[in-house]
């Protein structure tokens, strides 16, 4: 096999191989791919030298910039909250009543509340804080555990029925599924719970059931909700008094509630958040009802 | 150059070594760093494994394909150090066989979603993600709650995952299909084991909201609701560094 066969055509060598009467030239690689080549191998040296490159047994070539992920992002982090301090501080050291009476305050904390508002709390209570089935309204009055601020700071720490070890609790038993009171004698409190918040008795609702489910309700619910069913912040029990339902005001739902009890869950954000980022928070939550009236 | 290159290619047998020498600088520049990895991943003490019912949700939360929108990695930039907590450590994936990092995220990442929101809240939003979240474009997963959950062979999966070194106990492997019942019905005498064997932290709940047969939905639940909390290392090294938010 001859290396140095020449293609009569061109002039050049051909590589000497020949397929079906057909040879190929033996031409160089073009330049710029030796160059390209070539840069590429030269930066990836540089780029060892700047940066860190090669793993050692137990640590790593940590390159002469000095550049390490961690430590920039604590720097990043450090400058955010420079950037931020002017305010911070205002939040965090002012009382609540103070921060809302300032309007230039209350400005950031709308901005800032919001995304932190989004990422946490939309989740369960919806993008504008209305809530929805099993997670409560946050722009109405009705307010589980109260709604002055320190009240409700104190539920964004700890939660409800949550796994914080001071975490609020508050559980509603099981009246149907338990056995504590019969079919007939939970229809008859649906229809009373019902009456209460103004419902007018429909379909097979009997009217007759409001006076027999009274002595029910003063026996049963009474300790909880008050006698005059308008809840208690103490246990964080609703009141049933107004058109403000967690788990629907429905016939069926209120048959549920009572049949199966309820065990709301609203997680700590202790741990999570950070105080002033709570702090945040609750300004937000509460300027949410606030202004939407 | 080229002259010696003309030279080996002539040569089978020397052509044939010179290509396993340069293939094999691949290969030792992407696997001789793994040898030194018990040195350069950070030691957790108080890690612990998946429990038998977290594992299966796993399994369920991999078969489903939710790797495929979820990424279970917070990188270490300030924008996601700010939205999701502090960022991830190697350390908190030593017990992930696969790991289940992911790149790409049409959903949010769920490194630290464990503890975020409540069982119910996962229930419906797993069953139907517009109820609770209008905006989603995640698949309804309805099939999840009236799925019994397959547990005679939990056992086998925790002894697979021992032999790549995931230290489960022969009393873990076990007790596999009694630690899943127990870790999902807190009422139950079964219950107990749970806590003894994988630590009184492990959550023990109705996690689908209904106590009794173990679900599907109880498995991948349970599993979320660990994500980010097998270890408190990636919280303490936040404290290390100082948080400054």
């Amino acid at each position: 096999m001859a290396v140095a066969q020449r293609d009569p055509h061109t002039g050049y060598t051909t590589t000497g191989h020949e397929w079906n009467g057909i040879t190929e030239l033996n031409r160089p690689v073009p330049k710029v791919i030796w160059l390209f080549l070539a840069a590429t191998i030269i930066f990836s040296v540089i780029y060892w030298v700047l940066m860190p490159a090669w793993p050692l047994v137990e640590t790593y070539t940590k390159g002469v910039l000095g550049v390490d992920q961690r430590s920039s992002l604590a720097e990043n982090l450090r400058i955010a909250a420079a950037d931020r301090a002017s305010w911070t501080q205002q939040i965090e050291t002012r009382n609540f009543a103070e921060i809302q009476a300032d309007d230039s305050l209350m400005q950031i904390v709308r901005n800032t509340g919001r995304p932190l508002f989004e990422d946490n709390c939309a989740t369960c209570h919806g993008m504008k804080g209305q809530g929805g089935h099993g997670f409560p309204r946050l722009t109405d009055d009705a307010w589980l555990w109260g709604a002055d601020p320190a009240t409700v700071a104190e539920t964004i720490r700890v939660g409800i029925n949550s796994t914080h070890n001071e975490t609020r609790v508050s559980q509603m038993q099981a009246f149907g599924r338990d056995g504590i009171l019969d079919r007939a004698a939970i229809l008859d409190v649906v229809t009373y719970v019902r009456s209460l918040a103004g419902a007018e008795p429909t379909g097979d609702e009997r009217s007759d059931s409001i006076a027999a489910a009274a002595e029910v309700f003063a026996a049963n619910c009474a300790a909880c909700h008050g006698e005059s069913g308008t809840g208690n912040t103490e246990l964080g029990a609703p009141d049933l008094t107004d058109e403000s339902w967690i788990y629907g005001g429905d016939r069926q739902s209120v048959y549920t509630t009572v049949y199966r009890g309820r065990q709301g869950h609203m997680p700590h954000w202790e741990g999570r958040l950070s105080a002033l980022e709570r702090k945040l928070l609750t300004l937000f939550v509460l300027d949410l009802g606030a202004t939407k009236q | 150059m080229f002259g010696f290159h003309y030279k080996l290619e002539r040569h089978t047998i020397p052509f044939v070594l010179a290509i396993i020498f340069v293939a094999g600088i691949g290969g030792i520049v992407e696997i001789a760093p793994l040898f030194t990895i018990g040195e350069t991943v950070e030691e957790a003490p108080d890690m612990r494994v998946y429990t038998p019912l977290e594992l299966a949700g796993r399994n369920i939360y991999i078969r489903e394909g939710c790797y495929a929108c979820h990424s279970q990695m917070i990188r270490t930039l300030r924008d996601e150090v700010e939205r999701y907590g502090p960022y991830s450590l190697a350390v908190e994936s030593q017990y992930d066989h696969p790991m289940l990092w992911g790149s790409k995220r049409t959903g949010p990442d769920l490194a630290r979603v464990g503890g975020k929101y409540s069982d119910a809240w996962h229930v419906a939003h797993l069953d139907d993600p517009r109820s609770v979240v209008p905006q989603s474009v995640m698949p309804a997963y309805t099939w999840l709650d009236d799925t019994q959950l397959v547990t005679e062979d939990l056992g086998q999966h925790l002894a697979a995952m021992r032999r790549v070194g995931v230290p489960y106990t022969d009393k873990m492997i076990a007790n596999a299909a009694a630690d899943v019942y127990g870790q999902a019905n807190p009422d139950s005498d079964r219950a107990s084991g749970v806590a003894e064997r994988y630590g009184e932290e492990t959550n023990v709940r109705a996690f689908d909201g209904e106590p009794g047969p173990v679900t599907e939905m109880d498995a991948l639940v349970a599993y979320l609701q660990i994500l980010g909390r097998l270890t408190d290392a990636a919280h303490e090294q936040q404290a290390l560094e100082g948080d400054l938010r």
